[in-house]
Parts: structure tokens; C-alpha cells; sequence
């Protein structure tokens, strides 16, 4: 009986602790996405923010005791996963746009076209 | 039962929030987008994964158990493939490496872009490969001003 108690205060403060870590880990993230010199570094980022997201469903499941949230975790992590390989999908069909000389020398991309269609 | 479950839970999941905030560090801290997809799909994924590791402990029903095994088995099969197509991306669309990395093993291999593989062969073709082997700086193309 005592053990039980204690195991759940045990759980309560690891509860706790766990949403601290993701708050930080969230805000840490946050500022990654923002910062973020190119395009694949935010996608990247909120790649982790989608599996910082299925852990904070995880610990609200656990806290809660209704762990219909699984459901919602998959969810996310199948959204998750369809958004990071659209967007690199996106980033190779675009190419590089912020420090390709390419992109930097437009007249010659419309030659390498013409020279194409010929 | 439940006590030691309960123990076991909260080990697992203030791990799971551990490694998360440790992938969130090393996406901030790390110099590199090649280097940040380590931190992000290695330790990103068991922070999530060991979450639902304690849910799945602290559950009492099969049913919502064998739905947290298969969010887990889900989640390591999904995870490789889109950090592996993202970095093949960024490496094909032509992203620079950090100027400390130690080895490019395809300076110009097959994933570069089309016009800059063909700008490097036009390079070589014109004064034989003198420049054509710089991935960094591709060579410019004489241009009459």
C-alpha cells in the first residue's frame, strides 16, 4: 500500500519533469524554425516538433488515464511523416534558391532551357 | 504490479522527454544541416517512441497496448526513410556542407543538379578538368563582357 502510493507520486513528479522537458524541447525547436538558414533546416525542425508533439500526447495519455490519445499520435505521426516527404520532394524539384550560383544567373538558366527544347 | 509499472513509466518517459530535448539542443547547436538531421531523426524518434513505451506500460487493456506497439513499430519504419529522403533533397537541390566537414564522398557524383553537372563538364571539356573538380566553387564560364 505504501509502495503504491509512492509509486504514484513517483509517476506524478516523472509526469511532471517529462512535460517540463518537452516544453523546452518545443520552445528550443521553436527557435531552430525560426532562425533556420535554409529551407530544409525548418523542415527539419518541424519534424521534430511533430515527434516532440507525439511525445507530449504520449505524457497527457499517461496523466489523464485516456489513452484514446494513441489514435491521435498516430495520426500525427502519419501527417508528420506525408509533410517531410512532400516538402523534400518540393526541395528537390525547386533546387536550391539561396546561395545557388543557378539561381544567381538567371540568363543562363534560360539558355540551359532553350538549349533543351531544341 | 502497478507500482513497479508505475516506476517503470516514469523512468520511461522523463527518458523519452530527455531525448527529446537532447534532439531540440542538437538541432540548435549543431553547424550543419547534414549534422542536424542526426539529432533530429536518431534522438527525435526514441523520445516519442519511449513515450509511448511508458503509455503502453500503464495501459491496462491489450487493445490500447497493441496500438501503442504498432504506433512504435510505425514510427521506426517511417522515421529512417523520411530523414534519408530529406537529406538526399537538400544534397541534391545543391545545399553546401559546413566548411569543417571532413569528407564529400561525391564531389561530383550523380545526385548533383543537372545544370551544374553540366556546367562542370563544360568546365572539364574546356581546360581539361584544371577546375572542374572543385564542388564548392563550380567554375564560371567565359563570358565576353
Amino acid at each position: 500500500m505504501s509502495f503504491n502510493q509512492f509509486s504514484e507520486s513517483f509517476l506524478d513528479v516523472c509526469l511532471s519533469l517529462a512535460l517540463l522537458f518537452l516544453c523546452a524541447a518545443l520552445i528550443l525547436t521553436v527557435v531552430r524554425i525560426w532562425k533556420g538558414p535554409t529551407l530544409p533546416d525548418r523542415v527539419l525542425g518541424l519534424d521534430v516538433l511533430t515527434s516532440s508533439a507525439i511525445g507530449f500526447i504520449a505524457v497527457i495519455g499517461i496523466d489523464t488515464g485516456f489513452t484514446l490519445y494513441v489514435d491521435i499520435a498516430i495520426a500525427v505521426g502519419l501527417v508528420g511523416f506525408l509533410a517531410t516527404i512532400s516538402f523534400a520532394r518540393f526541395i528537390l524539384a525547386r533546387g536550391d534558391t539561396e546561395r545557388s550560383p543557378v539561381a544567381s544567373e538567371p540568363d543562363e538558366v534560360i539558355g540551359l532551357e532553350a538549349e533543351e527544347t531544341r | 504490479m502497478s507500482g513497479i509499472g508505475n516506476i517503470l513509466a516514469g523512468l520511461f518517459v522523463v527518458m523519452g522527454a530527455g531525448f527529446a530535448l537532447v534532439a531540440a539542443i542538437g538541432i540548435l547547436r549543431l553547424p550543419d544541416f547534414y549534422t542536424r538531421i542526426h539529432a533530429a531523426s536518431k534522438a527525435g524518434t526514441v523520445g516519442s517512441v519511449l513515450a509511448l513505451v511508458a503509455l503502453a506500460i500503464v495501459s491496462v487493456e491489450t487493445a490500447e497496448i497493441l496500438r501503442a506497439i504498432a504506433a512504435i513499430v510505425f514510427f521506426f519504419l517511417t522515421a529512417p526513410i523520411s530523414a534519408h529522403l530529406l537529406g538526399k533533397a537538400a544534397y541534391s537541390a545543391g545545399y553546401h556542407m559546413w566548411e569543417g566537414s571532413v569528407l564529400d564522398e561525391m564531389p561530383n557524383g550523380p545526385s548533383l543538379p543537372r545544370e551544374r553537372r553540366r556546367r562542370l563538364e563544360a568546365a572539364a571539356a574546356a581546360d581539361d578538368g584544371a577546375t572542374a573538380m572543385d564542388p564548392v566553387a563550380p567554375a564560371e564560364p567565359e563570358r565576353p563582357s
